[in-house]
C-alpha cells in the first residue's frame, strides 16, 4: 500500500493541526490531520512550507515520528532559537490552526519490518524522529526483528519521548535501548555518559558479523563520526544509512 | 578534510519527485566521475546557489538541481545513469 | 486566494535604506554558509596565491608573502543570489589592483579559482579600479574556513558567488570561461542592482 504511495504526483496539501504534545521544553510533536493522506513508511518525511501574509515563504523537511495511523501524522520539532520555521511550528501553532505540507518523501532512508535486521538505531536529539517512527512500527506490528537503540543526548532534559522509550525497553523482548549524555547527565545516573565514540559503539551496537541494518540520525557532527566509526569497526557501508537534512535546520 | 557542510540526499526527495513524478532517493545512480552506484539518499547534497549533489564515494558532482522562478532544472551530467527502483 | 500561515512572518529584518537593498533581495544579520562542496582545509605553509597570465605563471606568493602586503580595510555590502544581503560588513584584505601592478597584459577576462576546484569568471575591469580585493580577515579576525578562509576573492558590486571562497589563483585570459554556477545557468556577470541572476536576466 505505502509502495504504491510513494509513486503518487506530489502536491502541496492543507492540513490541521489536531494535536501539540510538549515533549521537552524545547521540542513538540504536532499531529497533522492529513486529508486523503496516502500512507507512508517508517523514516519517510514531509515537506512544510509557510507563507507569510507579503508572500514571503519558508520550507523545511520533517520526519514523520509515527507510523501510519488514517490520516494522521505527528512531526516532532526541536526550536532552534535563531530558526525561522521551527519557533513558528513550536511556539505559534495551536490545535485547529492549518499548514500547507506535501508527501511522503524518501525511499532510501525508510523501514518496515520486512526489510529485517538486527535494526541499530542510532540517534542524537531530535533526531530520533524517523527512528520513532520505525520502533513504533517494530512494536505495532510485534516483529520479531531485534533492535538496539543508541540515543545521545545533551543532558537529562533533553530526552525526548523517554517514557514511552522505558515502557518499550521494559516490555518489548527483543528491543534495548541505551541512552548516553554528552553533556550532564541526570542526578542519580549511573549508565553512560560521553560522546557514541569508537568504544561505545563497539561496546553497544550489533558485530558487524551480526550484519545489522544501522539508521544514524541527527546532526551533521554526530552523523559524520557514527557512521564512519560503524564502517571502521568492520559494518558494510551499503548498510549504514543516513539522514540529516541540515546543520541548522532552521 | 572535515566537512560538516552537506546533508544527505533525502533533503532533495521534494524536489526529485516534483520533477520525475515518483521517488528517486532509493534510485540508484553511477557516479560519471568514478563508476561506484549509490542510492541518490546517499550522496551528498551541498547547499549553494543551487543544491550541488556529490558522489559519496569520488566526491564528483553528480547531479545539480537549480531552481529559477518555480522551473527547476535538473543537470545530469555527472551521472551515467539513473536507475529507479522497480 | 492562495495559503498564507496565521501569524508567520519573516525574521524581523534589520531596517535600512532601500537603496542599499538590491531589487528582490532581504537584509540579514546571520552570515549564511552556502557551498557547493566541501570546506577544502589548507595548511597556511602549504598556501600560494598565484596569478597566471594567459597560461603562464606570473606570480605567486607564499602567505607570509602575501599577508607581508599593505592591506586595506573594507566595509562593503553583499548580495547573494539566494536573496539574502548583509551590509557595512569589515574586511581586510589586498586589493586585486596591488597583485597585478606592475602586470602588462592583454587579457579581458579573469577566471578565480579556489582550493576544491570551485571557478567564477569576472571581466578584468572589473576587479581592477579598487572594486576588488583579496580578503583574508572578517570582522577583525581571521577569515574562518567555512567562510573561504584563508583568504577569499571579495568582490561586492557583484552577486556573491563571484567572490570565490578558498582562493587559489587568478587566470587572466583573452577569452571567457564560465565558471562552476556560470556553467549551471547562472548569470555570466551577476549584476545585482539589474538582478541578473540567471542567464537571459
Amino acid at each position: 500500500m505505502a509502495r504504491a504511495a510513494v509513486l503518487r504526483r506530489l502536491s502541496w496539501t492543507v492540513a490541521e493541526v489536531v494535536d501539540r504534545a510538549d515533549e521537552t521544553p524545547r521540542v513538540r510533536s504536532l499531529t497533522l490531520d492529513v486529508p486523503d493522506w496516502p500512507g507512508h513508511l517508517p523514516g519517510q518525511h514531509l515537506d512544510v512550507r509557510l507563507t507569510a501574509e507579503d508572500g514571503y515563504q519558508a520550507q523545511r523537511s520533517y520526519s514523520i515520528a509515527t507510523p501510519v495511523d488514517g490520516n494522521r501524522v505527528t512531526i516532532t520539532v526541536e526550536r532552534l532559537d535563531d530558526g525561522e520555521v521551527s519557533p513558528y511550528l513550536t511556539d505559534v501553532l495551536v490545535i485547529g490552526d492549518r499548514m500547507e505540507l506535501r508527501g511522503p518523501i524518501g525511499g532510501y532512508f525508510v523501514w518496515e519490518p520486512d526489510r529485517g535486521g538486527p535494526l541499530l538505531l542510532i540517534a542524537g536529539g531530535s533526531g530520533i524522529a524517523p527512528l520513532m517512527a520505525m520502533l513504533r512500527e517494530l512494536v505495532r506490528a510485534r516483529s520479531s526483528v531485534p533492535v538496539r537503540m543508541l540515543l545521545s543526548w545533551r543532558t537529562g532534559e533533553d530526552v525526548i519521548y523517554a517514557d514511552e522509550l522505558n515502557t518499550i525497553a521494559r516490555d518489548a523482548t527483543g528491543v534495548e535501548i541505551a541512552h548516553t549524555f554528552t553533556r550532564s547527565a541526570p542526578s542519580g545516573w549511573t549508565g553512560r555518559t560521553g560522546r557514541l565514540d569508537r568504544d561505545a559503539l563497539a561496546a553497544l551496537a550489533w558485530t558487524p558479523s551480526e550484519r545489522p541494518l544501522a539508521y544514524v540520525c541527527g546532526p551533521t557532527g554526530l552523523v559524520e563520526a557514527v557512521a564512519s566509526t560503524l564502517v571502521e569497526l568492520g559494518h558494510d557501508p551499503a548498510r549504514v544509512l543516513t539522514e540529516r537534512f541540515g546543520p541548522t535546520g532552521g | 578534510m572535515t566537512d560538516a557542510a552537506y546533508v544527505d540526499g533525502s533533503a532533495l526527495g521534494g524536489l526529485l519527485i516534483e520533477v520525475f513524478g515518483r521517488e528517486m532517493t532509493d534510485a540508484h545512480g553511477c557516479c560519471a566521475s568514478c563508476g561506484t552506484v549509490n542510492p541518490l539518499g546517499a550522496m551528498r547534497v551541498y547547499r549553494g546557489a543551487g543544491d550541488v549533489m556529490r558522489c559519496p564515494t569520488c566526491g564528483n558532482v553528480t547531479i545539480v538541481t537549480v531552481v529559477v522562478q518555480e522551473r527547476t532544472r535538473v543537470h545530469l551530467g555527472g551521472v551515467r545513469w539513473i536507475e529507479p527502483v522497480a | 486566494m492562495s495559503f498564507t500561515s496565521r501569524g508567520f512572518q519573516r525574521r524581523q529584518a534589520p531596517a535600512a535604506p532601500s537603496d542599499r537593498v538590491p531589487p528582490g533581495q532581504y537584509v540579514t544579520r546571520d552570515f549564511p554558509v552556502l557551498s557547493a562542496g566541501p570546506t577544502p582545509r589548507i595548511e597556511l605553509a602549504e598556501w600560494r596565491l598565484e596569478l597566471i597570465d594567459q597560461a603562464d605563471r606570473a606570480r605567486s606568493w607564499s602567505w607570509q608573502e602575501f599577508t607581508a602586503l599593505p592591506t586595506e580595510e573594507i566595509t562593503a555590502d553583499i548580495h547573494c543570489v539566494t536573496k539574502w544581503s548583509k551590509l557595512d560588513t569589515a574586511w581586510t584584505g589586498v586589493p586585486v589592483d596591488a597583485l597585478l601592478d606592475g602586470v602588462e597584459t592583454h587579457a579581458r577576462f579573469v577566471v578565480a579559482h579556489s582550493y576544491g576546484g570551485y571557478t567564477t569568471n569576472l571581466p578584468l575591469d572589473d576587479v581592477v579600479g579598487g572594486k576588488a580585493w583579496v580578503a583574508y580577515r572578517y570582522a577583525g579576525e581571521p577569515l574562518e574556513p567555512e567562510h573561504g578562509g584563508p583568504a577569499r576573492l571579495l568582490v561586492p558590486h557583484l552577486y556573491f558567488w563571484k567572490s570565490a571562497k578558498w582562493l587559489h589563483s587568478l587566470e587572466l585570459r583573452a577569452d571567457d570561461e564560465p565558471g562552476f554556477w556560470e556553467g549551471y545557468g547562472y548569470h555570466n556577470y551577476g549584476d545585482p542592482w539589474r538582478e541578473q541572476r540567471y542567464s537571459g536576466d
